[in-house]
């Protein structure tokens, strides 16, 4: 008899704070920058130095608790954690251990169920190293990311499958971004998650022993990882042998999870309570001042779009799916108070062109000059169809709606001569289809108004071009 | 005016009545230092004549401007060498910072710049002030100024011997378990360690995070008052600093104190406490006795247990304090090590002495898994009864009154090689710490007519004003002592 095997799954996902600056010193919390230039004596770990801690990045962390149903404590403990590395200055990372800022909550998967959360701990980011290819001897160190504040959201081991901890994942980002407390970039490194992963025959409850995965730096990563990993230990455990307690490390192009070190000697990181900050305490006006001045959420915000902006629960949907889109459709009607319009835009030429470029994030379009061009589209000065060519060269060329109807010659026209003109010679260039219609096949009406446009070039006012087309058939009818 | 004995209260009048002026003031100490430091080696870098003349003429060009209102303008100052200073090298006594600059100045620096006082040099030190001897320098020993056999005691024995041979006006050290006391009284100085979180310690090197506080070393208590109205108050740099206002020591400096009770505690006259020094001590309080409505006995029974206590905590915390000289971005660096854990190992095998490496071991010991609640949090636990057995003992009297050492000062390498007897030099000294509590040590006098003595004072958390007041009532029955009559020869007059 074969055993089945279940997947025992906890997540550890770090968040990197919306902060202005870092967790412990004034230096900016900012990426991208070269190396080694967002830096202070503090977060250089130089002689004589402490750490002063950063409110804002306190107060994201308990807007997250309470995002995510946590309880907030009213006093929490940093500690250090040791070890060396060269990414890390103090030899010590400044963290929480048995005291931390949040415990208990979860989150929602999204189809009702919710993955229970162990914590929420405020931390400081290390630095990055680099191990440079043909750079000999040397490795590199760029100690800008040091001391971004992060927060570790660590799960329950409860989550059974990899779909269910990529649905996790989702939603958790997903309540981060809205919450602006982490811009939820995985490919920068802002939204990182490692898994413990650990099987266990079906019917049992002790648990298994597990692996931790790290470097699981996409959705896709995360769910591949895991899956791949599963499998791995399935067919370890199936062939009668025993799982080795380690880190792995997921390599995504090879597709395989590769082992990092071995846990055998398990690592003694020595925490104990940071004597250079105070416990951190915080007050109930404190914590009511941070509910009061908690964003919005995806649920809250989804109905509020349908009565306030009068949007289909469908739509309402999708356009508050993300945090970004929401944002920008709400600047967008501020500027061009037609919602409808708005919304039809962006949920048809704006998010299919998204789609095209395969990414997750936002066009490269201001909010107000796509108000400007649904303005112009309003009032007629351009037609929907040439709308969506000026759309498309405003993501390309970042110019304003305006100039680029200029530059492109897509003024709508309106003039009835020169449209008479077009239908005519449309007219006189198919004459099968005019009979058919003649013949009582109203479906050949689109046709011609599509050749009509076509030969506008797009700029024909569709309100005078239509009328205008019937008109000239039936005319012919003698 | 005698430079070697002048207060700074005398001399800044002097400075006033333009009768001084501060370049005499460098021009006395480079001459002093440069007579005497052959033999005490109290420094470890005396910035250069030209800078320090400039700034001493700066200042004078000031005071006749009428820019000057500090006590402290125009007078240098010294500097241990764990305070991290701009334009100097910044050692920490240790081989692995050898001709480290800061990038920055610790705030008790800004604060004395802003009181318009010159940064002298820096002082010798116990290795990252871990040591009551200041034998443990990898710059080579301080002496003593009053017999060059035996040490200043430690880790603030250079700034203690500079203010002691009357090179420095006066001096800043660091008091972790004793290191500002301890010295003041081996070398018949005033030593202040202030309630922890009253002055800043941003920029000073840390060895127990939860202990450490900076303090003046002075020729009497008014001039150790002085520096610490200067150097006290809240720093928004340092969470850990106290954001309470106690007003100025100086102030309240000769109020009475006719309403003072003292508490002596019982278990000061314990095993180990020579008998010299016990002698000295019970005859410095015969003369409070008189000036005070009381003197009763107390009880500290965790006295003797402070030491295991304190050399838990403090070393559990530079376990972790002292990582980042890792050989990574500053300092020394092993160039042989071909891997990354080599480089780790031989840097810091050689860059750190004896002493500092028995601390990190036994403080990485006491944090370890397995072992954490026998040794760090039983230690802590010691830590808060005795902080709650001075709470108790406050509720009798207004301030603590005991030795400030249990021998007066050892031979150099008596007690190098056996840290057990060593470790109990801060007996009476290491309790305040642990507690938190401000203490002074002033000189009570010379044991054998050789050797200086302290008696020591506690008061409440932030009660400085007080402590100081009943120490300068007291040092004027005792008196101060003065520069060792053996190296006077050719020192005094500035004109």
């Amino acid at each position: 008899m074969t055993t089945h095997y279940e997947a025992v799954i906890g997540l550890e996902v770090h968040a990197q704070l919306m902060t202005r600056t870092k967790i412990f010193c004034g230096c900016e919390n900012r990426f991208g920058a070269p190396p080694n230039t967002l830096v202070c004596p503090v977060c250089l770990g130089m002689p004589g130095v402490l750490p002063v801690l950063n409110e804002r990045a306190v107060e994201l962390a308990i807007r997250a608790g309470n995002a995510l149903g946590c309880d907030i404590r009213s006093r929490s403990v940093f500690a250090r954690k040791n070890y060396f590395y060269p990414d890390l200055p103090k030899g010590y990372q400044i963290s929480q251990f048995d005291q931390p800022v949040c415990e208990g909550g979860h989150v929602p998967l999204g189809d009702g169920r919710s993955i229970e959360l162990t914590r929420i701990h405020l931390e400081e980011d290390a630095g990055k190293s680099f191990h440079p290819e043909g750079g000999g001897e040397h490795s590199l160190v760029d100690l800008n990311r040091c001391g971004v504040p992060l927060i570790e959201i660590v799960s329950e081991p409860v989550i059974r499958s990899a779909e269910d901890a990529y649905s996790y994942l989702v939603n958790l980002k997903r309540i981060l971004e809205y919450t602006e407390v982490c811009d939820g970039n995985m490919e920068q490194g802002s939204l990182r998650c490692d898994a413990n992963v650990s099987l266990r025959p079906v019917g049992t409850t002790t648990l298994g022993t597990k692996t931790e995965l790290k470097n699981l730096n996409s959705f896709r990563a995360t769910r591949l990882g895991i899956e791949a990993e599963i499998a791995r230990q399935e067919k370890i455990l199936t062939g009668g042998g025993t799982i080795r307690q380690e880190t792995m490390q997921w390599d995504a192009d090879r597709g395989v999870p590769v082992p990092m070190r071995s846990k055998e000697e398990a690592h003694d990181y020595r925490y104990f309570p940071e004597p250079d900050l105070p416990p951190l305490l915080l007050s109930q006006e404190k914590l009511r001042a941070v509910r009061d001045a908690m964003p919005e959420l995806p649920d809250a915000k989804r109905e509020r779009f349908q009565t306030e902006y009068g949007l289909r629960e469908y739509d309402a949907g999708v356009l508050t799916d993300s945090a970004q889109l929401a944002r920008f459709f709400e600047t967008v009607v501020k500027h061009f108070p037609h919602a409808d319009r708005a919304a039809n835009f962006l949920m048809g030429p704006y998010l299919r062109l998204q789609k095209e470029q395969e990414g997750d994030d936002l066009l490269p379009v201001e909010p107000e000059a796509l108000a400007q061009l649904l303005a112009l589209e309003k009032g007629g000065a351009v037609s929907p169809a040439a709308g969506r060519q000026v759309f498309e060269a405003m993501v390309r060329t970042g110019k304003a709606p305006a100039d680029l109807v200029k530059e492109l010659g897509l003024e709508q026209i309106s003039d009835d001569g020169a449209l008479q003109t077009v239908v005519d010679e449309v007219l006189a260039a198919n004459p099968e289809q005019v009979a058919e219609f003649l013949g009582g096949k109203e479906k050949v009406l689109g046709f011609l108004m599509g050749q009509v446009m076509k030969a506008t070039r797009g700029k024909g006012n569709p309100g005078v071009l239509t009328p205008m087309l019937r008109a000239s058939l039936e005319a012919k009818r003698g | 005016m005698d430079l070697t004995r002048a207060t700074i209260t005398e001399i800044a009048a002097a400075l006033d009545a333009g009768s001084l002026a501060s370049t005499d003031l460098v021009e006395h100490t480079l001459r002093e230092t440069g007579r005497l430091e052959p033999e005490v080696h109290a420094f470890l870098h005396v910035r250069d004549r030209e800078s320090l003349l400039r700034e001493a003429k700066e200042s004078d060009a000031a005071r006749r401007s009428g820019g000057v209102t500090s006590p402290l303008a125009g007078i240098p100052v010294a500097i241990k060498d764990n305070i991290c200073t701009i334009g100097t090298p910044t050692t920490a006594g240790s081989r692995i910072l050898e001709g480290f600059q800061s990038a920055y100045d610790a705030t008790v620096i800004e604060k004395l710049k802003a009181a318009g006082a010159l940064i002298l040099g820096k002082c010798n030190l116990d290795e990252f002030a871990m040591g009551s001897s200041t034998e443990n320098s990898a710059y080579g020993p301080t002496t003593n100024p009053w017999d060059p056999a035996r040490v200043p005691g430690g880790s603030s024995g250079g700034s203690a011997a500079a203010v002691a041979a009357g090179m420095a006006f006066t001096a800043l050290g660091s008091d972790t378990g004793g290191s500002i006391r301890q010295p003041a009284a081996l070398t018949g100085v005033v030593g202040l360690k202030p309630t922890y979180g009253t002055v800043s310690r941003r920029g000073l090197i840390a060895f127990g995070s939860s202990l450490d506080q900076i303090g003046p070393l002075a020729r009497c208590v008014a001039d150790a008052a002085l520096v610490f109205d200067a150097i006290a108050g809240n720093d928004p740099r340092d969470a850990t600093s106290a954001d309470i206002a106690t007003g100025s020591a100086c102030d309240t400096l000769h109020d009475s104190i006719d309403t003072i009770r003292v508490g002596v505690p019982r278990q000061s006259w314990g095993e180990g406490l020579d008998a010299g020094v016990e002698a000295s001590v019970r005859s410095a309080l015969d003369q409070l006795g008189p000036a005070v409505a009381e003197i009763t006995a107390i009880d500290l029974p965790l006295l003797e247990a402070s030491i295991p206590a304190y050399y838990l905590v403090a070393t559990a915390e530079a376990s972790a304090n002292l990582s980042r000289f890792d050989g990574v971005r500053y300092g020394l660096r092993d160039k042989q090590a071909g891997t990354l854990d080599e480089m780790y190992k031989r840097t810091r095998g050689h860059g750190f002495g004896t002493e500092v490496k028995r601390r990190i071991l036994l403080g990485t010991h006491a944090l370890s898994s397995g072992y954490y609640d026998a040794y760090y949090l039983r230690a802590m636990k010691v830590r808060r009864k005795i902080a709650d057995d001075f709470a108790r003992a406050f509720e009798t009297c207004d301030v603590i009154a005991l030795p400030a050492t249990p021998t007066p000062a050892f031979p150099i390498g008596e007690q190098i090689d056996d840290p057990i007897t060593m470790y109990r030099n801060d007996l009476y000294t290491i309790a305040a710490n642990l507690a938190g509590l401000p203490a002074i040590s002033i000189p009570c006098g010379l044991h054998d007519d050789t050797l200086p003595l302290g008696v020591q004072l506690m008061a409440p958390r932030f009660e400085e004003s007080r402590l100081l007041r009943v120490a300068s009532h007291w040092e004027a029955k005792l008196g101060t002592l003065g520069r060792p009559p053996r190296i006077s020869a050719n020192g005094g007059d500035a004109r």
